[in-house]
């Protein structure tokens, strides 16, 4: 049983990739174009760190023009795009159906299509638009070479907070709802929840590294379109899944 | 759940009699999936960014505009 779940999982997920693709080709690669020409055109007279080919913290070499042609643009728009969002659609398609397996008929008793586009949509609020609060996402030319490990980490334990607190919550939620008085149980888990965030982004070290004159409304764009591109792959994760969950729950039961 | 009752109204279906999938049967699956995930998601996200297993830059440049759109620091 898991483990037809499991593989429908990833192909949601490898499907969802595909149509984020899409969307990513459409609306946000417009902004990576503008944000490497912005990028461009200002390291030429600052100094040479503000490059995309180079992302070594230690690596102590400066940054020259050449290096963007290891791997073209066209390839980095194509092949590399769809290479990357398939591999992390593959993953947390794979992760997100055996969160499904694990909560299905444990957390309340829907049926298979509404818990997959509930936990598609929880999932989506808490790993991509919570952590992006305190870390949106950045187009080529923000941030410096120096921090990256840094802000990797920090990012990674944001993701790891935000879910841990959704644990966190629920359990406390679980714990104290009443027959009839869900409502104030969930009110309180929420409290919970967003209170643990709150503390975290309070302590989480602040990254400010955009650049003073960096375009506004183009970093607006890019975030908008990011975020959409996560919307695209989680609403077909939990619309595909859902359907073949149910599939394959119907034909076990028979 | 009354939302979900008018809305979403697809039918609860039992797992091959019981309410859950057991545990025994999710476990080996979960380390698997989990273990693929992360592989994925280094090499995604972190591989010659944050950290390094191979030499170069060609795998931060090839998942580079993935990288940026998925929110993790590039560079």
């Amino acid at each position: 049983m898991t483990k037809d779940l499991l593989w429908r999982g990833m192909l949601a997920g490898i499907l969802g990739a595909l149509l984020a693709t899409l969307f990513a080709r459409g609306f946000a690669e417009p902004q990576i174009d503008l944000a490497i020409g912005y990028e461009e055109s200002h390291s030429a007279h600052d100094a040479p760190s503000g490059h995309a080919g180079m992302a070594m913290p230690h690596a102590g070499t400066p940054a020259e023009p050449q290096e963007e042609e290891l791997v073209s643009r066209d390839t980095q728009k194509g092949a590399g795009l769809v290479t990357a969002l398939v591999l992390y659609g593959a993953a947390v398609g794979g992760i997100f159906s055996l969160v499904f397996a694990y909560g299905y008929g444990r957390m309340g008793h829907l049926g298979p299509r509404s818990f997959a586009l509930m936990l598609a949509a929880l999932t989506f609020a808490l790993v991509v638009l919570v952590p992006a609060i305190k870390y949106p996402q950045t187009p080529p030319a923000v941030g410096k070479h120096e921090t990256v490990a840094l802000r990797t980490a920090a990012y990674f334990g944001m993701i790891a907070l935000s879910l841990g607190a959704a644990v966190v919550a629920a359990r406390i939620r679980s714990a104290l709802a009443r027959p009839g008085r869900g409502f104030d149980a969930t009110l309180l888990g929420l409290v919970i929840y967003l209170g643990l965030v709150g503390l975290g982004q309070f302590l989480l070290p602040a990254v400010n590294e955009v650049p003073t004159d960096f375009p506004a409304v183009l970093l607006w764009n890019f975030r908008v379109a990011s975020i959409g591109t996560q919307l695209v792959l989680w609403a077909t994760i939990g619309l595909a899944f859902g359907l073949w969950a149910e599939r394959v729950l119907q034909k076990a039961k028979s | 759940m009354a939302v979900s009752t008018a809305v979403f109204d697809d039918a609860f279906i039992p797992v091959q009699g019981g309410n859950a999938i057991p545990l025994e049967d999710i476990a080996p699956w979960a380390v698997l999936g989990t273990l693929l995930a992360v592989i994925f998601i280094y090499f995604v996200s972190t591989e010659q960014g944050a950290f390094s297993l191979f030499q170069g830059m060609y795998v931060h440049e090839f998942v580079h505009d993935g990288r940026h759109l998925l929110g993790f620091p590039c560079h």
